[in-house]
């Protein structure tokens, strides 16, 4: 879209995202607006500027990390898991360098393409135009490569160590239409509807290259990455992940989430593994379950979310106050030589399961540097012991390699994967 | 076909057609306009090749053996004004209005075939919509494929009415999927008769309050549901093969344009993805993957006639299409054990996973062939 087609779409009709923004967005973004600026920006990863929040601004799609990682949480989640269809290198590449430039433009709060409306009536829009009108929520969009895509465009090679396959977790029972995919994008923004529409037309720049393998809307953040906002709480109402990281934490970030320089390839370097599980939970027996029972599962009250013994949720735990198979006993670092994870998930909900049981749980999204040494230990250990298990199931699951940040303008998602020069 | 019809007429039709409704003042009224047309079994002769626009008038001899039909038509071959069953030594006289372009008078003796054709060009105010002569072609070649389907589809059905008649349930089973390929290969030039439509192709779960069910899928539910053919049924036979025989007479005079093809190319995906990737279209016969490869041929032979055109105002448009048609094609022949015949598996037994790979194989071609009807205008 040229700059006056640009500006006839802000003048005629409804406001665009973008001039909504213009208008009222930046002024509320904590005071980062650039000069003459649309855009307030949101700082990823290793800058310590305290990130907008709330305003329905838009967080910068550019930088060394990717946003979604350690962005703060958004209210709202639409994840989708990819099959790549082609086996040809150069479309698939060409496909990375378009859904860039399409998330480049709607994390911007800009339609697709050359928008919704006003080109040929005898053909579709190049956007779907739902998202006309909405302020850019937040918007990121994260991607992330599953172990499968290695085997195609002779990748093999340049698979990491870190990016492992799940074991067998003891009590999992998983399905495989929701589960695994050769490449994911997560969708994270305030407005559900800008969340689904910028998944919506990725996926429909992607038909023929790629196809949707199994996609999971999320809502009600499960877990915070600024420390001053409550910890949300999880649909068995508890709050958990205090000890979550923080967006502003640089030194945690880059011991247990960031890849360093030497971890394994370098074109994962200032990347991160995400770990994504689809987990039920048993909502009608958790309801059933006596108070006591219930924060003994958890190691908190359910009140303050306070651990055991403890008056405030920040208060530091004592382990082992809490029964041997607490959640947050198991869990916390403390108890696994210091293993932490980035947590990012959100609470589901899929209507009932025609038994009549709320089809809900948690959408369950980690990030960590090495799912060997995040991940995978922890859950090993939760699986065999964590009280938790009587009442939730992992039913679906899957692992991603989630490369650096797209620097510029110039830059595309997977560069230093697919580039001949990288 | 489904509740919600897809209209091969879309907006687009009215701007790329050469409206006759505006009447145009006639500047030269003279008695002169009328054309002389003499036809015989083996010439049709006219006086004027050229008239102003306006009223024109055909006065028409049949000086042949056989009973003819005298047409004048559009470049694309759409009819402007026709007479049908004008017998050997009499004589008629048509009346049409057009305005300035190029036409065709054609004579058919025995009312069959291309017939005998003369250009007739009509001057005069009005300019004439400028087109693209290649489009006129496709227009016209895809014309004379809709007649085509429609010509074959008739003698399979009377194999399925006749079947019915005799209350042979194995025969008409075996004759059932087959005489629906020609329809369903040209679903949306038949689906813009909406009359004949819900009465030949309306499945149960679209009927309204109140309204009789007939048609295929009526007869389908007999045959493989029921199990039985009685009297009803029976009835509901002949009246499919009277109503499919209207078709075949009217669906010569559907309004085409080279953007209406490229959007029916596309709607005949939309029927796949809709209907009939979800086994909803054959619910009692299966017979699903019939219907899917006709949509398939029907969406090809728009997309391979409008081709020349999209292949210069797209190429990679063009390319992208050939590899998706192939690919979709190729899916689909692992379900027939022979790539000429039409006897694919049974689609109870194509499993869930199949089910997606077919579905994303349909999404592959329905975005890309989207963009067609944009590519054709340009």
């Amino acid at each position: 879209m040229t700059q006056a087609q640009q500006t006839q779409q802000i003048r005629g009709g409804a406001p665009s995202r973008r001039a909504l923004l213009g208008w009222g967005g930046a002024g509320l973004a904590l005071g980062a607006a650039a000069a003459g600026g649309a855009v307030a920006v949101a700082r990823t990863g290793d800058d310590t500027t305290p990130a907008a929040a709330g305003t329905g601004s838009a967080v910068e799609f550019h930088g060394t990390h990717q946003a979604g990682i350690a962005t703060p949480v958004q209210d709202r989640l639409h994840f989708a898991a990819f099959d790549v269809k082609t086996d040809d290198r150069a479309e698939f590449v060409q496909l990375l360098k378009d859904w860039t430039e399409a998330a480049r433009r709607m994390t911007a709060g800009k339609p697709v393409g050359e928008g919704a409306y006003g080109g040929l009536p005898e053909a579709p829009p190049d956007d779907t135009g739902e998202a006309l009108g909405l302020k850019p929520s937040r918007l990121t969009l994260t991607i992330g490569f599953g172990p499968s895509l290695f085997d195609r465009f002779g990748l093999q090679d340049k698979r990491p160590e870190a990016l492992a396959e799940l074991p067998a977790f003891p009590g999992d029972n998983l399905h495989k239409a929701r589960s695994g995919g050769d490449l994911c994008i997560q969708a994270c923004a305030d407005d559900p509807q800008v969340a689904v529409h910028a998944i919506r037309n990725l996926a429909r720049i992607g038909f023929g290259k790629v196809a949707v393998r199994w996609s999971q809307l999320g809502f009600g953040k499960t877990s915070s990455t600024t420390p001053d906002a409550q910890t949300p709480r999880n649909l068995f109402g508890f709050k958990d992940g205090t000890r979550n990281i923080a967006g502003t934490e640089a030194d945690r970030l880059k011991e247990h989430v960031w890849v360093g320089d030497g971890d394994g390839p370098d074109w994962m370097s200032a990347g991160s593994y995400l770990v994504a599980r689809r987990i039920r939970m048993n909502i009608e027996t958790w309801d059933r379950t006596s108070l006591q029972e219930q924060e003994d599962v958890f190691g908190r009250d359910k009140r303050e979310g306070a651990p055991v013994g403890k008056a405030g949720e920040h208060d530091a735990p004592f382990l082992k106050a809490m029964k041997p198979t607490a959640h947050v006993r198991l869990a916390h670092p403390d108890a696994n030589d210091g293993i932490t994870i980035l947590r990012r998930g959100y609470s589901f909900t899929d209507g009932t399961d025609g038994l009549g049981r709320l089809d809900a749980g948690l959408f369950f999204l980690a990030y960590q540097r090495d799912v060997r040494k995040g991940f995978i230990p922890l859950q090993r250990k939760l699986a065999a012991h964590d009280a938790l298990n009587e009442y939730i199931q992992h039913v679906g699951s899957a692992v991603f390699a989630v490369p650096p940040g797209v620097r510029d303008s110039g830059d595309w998602w997977g560069r230093t994967l697919f580039s001949k020069e990288a | 076909m489904r509740a919600v019809r897809l209209t091969v007429t879309a907006a687009a039709t009215t701007a790329a057609l050469t409206a006759l409704s505006a009447c145009t003042a006639k500047s030269e009224a003279k008695d002169g306009d009328t054309i002389q047309v003499t036809a015989a079994d083996t010439t049709c002769e006219t006086s004027a090749t050229s008239v102003p626009a306006g009223h024109v008038t055909l006065a028409i001899e049949n000086k042949g053996s056989k009973a003819t039909e005298v047409e004048i038509l559009f470049p694309d071959d759409r009819i402007v004004s026709e007479k049908e069953n004008i017998g050997p030594g009499t004589k008629y006289t048509l009346t049409a209005e057009v305005k300035a372009g190029s036409y065709e008078i054609a004579c058919r003796p025995g009312m069959k075939g291309h017939g005998i054709r003369q250009k007739l060009t009509v001057t005069g105010s009005g300019t004439p919509a400028k087109r693209d002569p290649r489009l006129d072609k496709a227009v016209a070649e895809y014309r004379q494929y809709v007649q085509d389907q429609a010509d074959a589809t008739l003698p399979l059905v009377k194999t399925f009415v006749k079947a019915v008649k005799a209350g042979d349930v194995d025969a008409a089973k075996k004759a059932y999927a087959p005489s629906r390929l020609g329809w369903e290969r040209t679903e949306p030039v038949a689906e813009s008769f909406g009359d004949i439509d819900p009465e030949v192709d309306i499945r149960k779960p679209d009927l309204e309050p109140g309204q009789k069910w007939t048609g295929w899928h009526r007869l389908e539910q007999a045959l493989w549901e029921k199990k039985k053919i009685g009297a009803d049924e029976k009835a509901l036979a002949g009246q499919l093969l009277t109503d499919l025989k209207e078709w075949q007479e009217r669906v010569g005079k559907a309004e085409i344009t080279p953007t209406s093809m490229a959007n029916g190319a596309k709607e005949l995906l939309d029927e796949v993805a809709t209907g009939k990737v979800t086994g909803e279209e054959e619910a009692y016969s299966h017979t699903d993957l019939v219907d899917f490869k006709g949509n398939v041929e029907g969406a090809q032979k728009a997309y391979e006639l409008l081709k020349p055109v999209a292949a210069k105002n797209d190429p990679a448009l063009a390319k992208e299409l050939d590899k998706q048609f192939t690919a979709l094609n190729t899916l689909l022949d692992k379900y027939r054990s022979d790539k000429d015949s039409y006897a694919f598996v049974s689609y109870d037994k194509v499993t869930g996973a199949q089910r997606k790979e077919l579905s994303d194989a349909v999404n592959a071609l329905a975005e890309p062939l989207s963009r067609l009807a944009a590519t054709v205008a340009k």
